[in-house]
């Protein structure tokens, strides 16, 4: 046995801590979450208010755009139509809205922090560790204190998500800019280059191919926390999952996952292209 | 014009590179200031005088320094102690913004492997010396068609750098800093990754170009040949220091020591490549 007398406990000062936030900081917390939740609120609108066939189109316009191909854009049609006829049209779109959220989040913060890595050494050493833990920590223990503080809903689901979500858009952002040929970049200081302009001209536009495979992993990461953000109040496919198991109903559970699942693949495709269609060509020549 | 003086310059590479130059100036040599302090000597007590008009060669083996003795003529690297005099002012003392403006209107540069930009096409990458300045697409539109057909790639203008072979990608390395329209063009081992047909097709091309324009030319080359057929001054580095300045006779003629004398023996052994 270890003794009980070396024991040092952290629980009592962070349960106070929290105590204290939510009472006195409350307020700032309820600002923000009403921010999040009238911006998710409104995604969803559009997507629920649109006519099915609206926004299967601007799907495959999407898909057509990524990656000029007929079967991936008539695919991702026809899976899109399937999860309409599985009777979960509503449900992906809820979905679908929290996931765009967390996206758009996700890269507001995501692809500057990358930048900051990827500049400075500091903000390197202490932001990677970071990032392991956000990756590492089972997401309930973010949870709990993520529900007393925005309370339960879209809110807290959203912002677990992308704690959990934005990690590998932050390392692949890094990894892209500095990737980019260092005698390019020397290449444009040479001529005159300002810190911004080598930036937005020269290794934001190298890194894309980069940034767009984090930004890929960002979207599978984020939909991979749906059941567990329906476990807070967040409607949707989760949701549905989650019923399915809580009522050993193995037909609503399934067919819900199915919907993640076709979910998943349109985003993961759409996305890729995008990543592929801007390297202007991978051959070396 | 310009005239560029390099004073008394040493480059340390490592961490404790104030002992180090200590030692560097002292007149220990290279391998035992590695032992003592770790740190590694780039250039030696370097000084060189850079006539305006001209092309000045530095040759030199691989980690003779000469890369990075031609970076400090833009301070794309910063010397560990010594003066880069431009026209008869300390570059080392210019501010961020400064250099910038420096750099943009009086020095510019063509790098051993290309570094054109593979996003943008071959007019947009030689145009960049004048967009960074500010000047419009449509101005500066006529700039770079102007030196694209300067350099024989008339046509070419709208292509990819990975749909050019790598002399045609020389060549818009080349536009790319005449289009700068600076008095000084910094060339790093330039025409090293061409093959030899290509090489000598640039060569003749960049003296003439020289002829015409009458530029100030700092070219590095590790090819002896290379060095004695269009320059007219040679500076000989080894381990960072220089070994003998002149012109191609009397490098020739005169080697400084065995080393030079090595290198000259060793090309009268072939025969003529040119005239």
């Amino acid at each position: 046995m270890f003794p009980d007398s070396l024991n040092l406990s952290i629980r009592a000062p962070v349960n106070e801590f929290i105590q204290t936030l939510v009472s006195s900081y409350g307020w700032v917390f309820k600002a923000i979450s009403a921010v999040i939740l009238k911006a998710v609120l409104f995604i969803e609108w559009i997507l629920r208010g649109l006519p099915w066939w609206v926004v299967i189109l601007a799907f495959m316009a999407l898909a057509w755009q990524s990656s000029k191909r007929w079967t991936l854009t008539v695919a991702v049609g026809a899976l899109l139509f399937f999860v309409g006829v599985l009777g979960l049209w509503d449900l992906t779109m809820q979905t679908l809205a929290l996931m765009l959220m967390a996206t758009l989040v996700s890269v507001a913060i995501g692809v500057p922090m990358g930048i900051l890595v990827a500049k400075s050494r500091l903000v390197r050493n202490i932001t990677l560790p970071v990032l392991d833990v956000m990756q590492t920590m089972p997401s309930f223990v973010y949870l709990i204190p993520a529900l007393m503080l925005f309370g339960l809903g879209k809110v807290p689901a959203i912002l677990a998500t992308i704690i959990y979500a934005v990690p590998p858009l932050i390392r692949l952002t890094d990894l892209g800019i500095r990737q980019v040929d260092h005698e390019v970049v020397e290449a444009a200081t040479a001529f005159g280059g300002s810190p911004n302009q080598i930036l937005f001209g020269v290794e934001l536009p190298l890194a894309t191919p980069t940034i767009m495979a984090g930004l890929n992993q960002t979207i599978m990461m984020a939909l991979s926390m749906v059941v567990v953000a329906s476990m807070i109040g967040a409607r949707g496919l989760g949701e549905q999952v989650l019923n399915g198991i809580q009522t050993l109903d193995v037909g609503k559970g399934l067919e819900a996952g199915i919907g993640i699942v076709i979910l998943a693949i349109v985003l993961d495709r759409i996305t890729q292209g995008f990543g592929k269609s801007r390297t202007e060509d991978p051959r070396n020549g | 014009m310009a005239d560029i003086e390099i004073r008394n310059v040493y480059k340390i590479f490592g961490q404790d590179a104030k002992a180090a130059l200590a030692m560097a100036k002292d007149g220990l040599d290279k391998s035992e200031i590695l032992a003592r302090s770790g740190c590694s000597v780039g250039l030696n007590d370097v000084s060189l005088t850079i006539g305006a008009g001209k092309i000045f060669v530095i040759m030199g083996l691989s980690g003779s320094g000469k890369s990075t003795l031609v970076r400090h003529i833009n301070r794309l690297i910063e010397p560990t102690s010594g003066q880069v005099v431009f026209d008869g002012s300390n570059i080392l003392e210019l501010d961020a913004k400064a250099l910038r403006t420096f750099r943009m209107h009086r020095v510019s540069m063509v790098f051993q492997s290309f570094a054109l930009m593979p996003h943008r096409t071959v007019l947009q990458n030689v145009v960049y010396g004048q967009r960074v300045r500010g000047l419009s697409k449509a101005d500066s539109r006529d700039i770079g068609m102007k030196w694209i057909e300067t350099v024989g790639l008339s046509g070419y203008d709208a292509k990819f750098p990975h749909q050019l072979s790598g002399g045609m990608k020389q060549r818009v390395g080349l536009a790319r800093a005449l289009a700068a329209d600076t008095d000084v063009i910094l060339m790093d081992e330039a025409f090293s990754a061409l093959d030899p047909l290509i090489r000598a097709d640039m060569q003749d091309q960049l003296l003439q170009l020289q002829q015409n324009l009458s530029k100030t030319i700092v070219f590095i080359t590790h090819d002896l040949d290379e060095a004695l057929r269009i320059g007219s001054e040679n500076a000989i580095l080894k381990d960072g220091q220089v070994v003998q300045v002149g012109t191609p006779d009397d490098i020739l003629d005169k080697p400084a020591n065995d080393y030079v004398a090595r290198f000259v023996q060793r090309r009268q052994g072939r025969p003529e490549a040119h005239d």
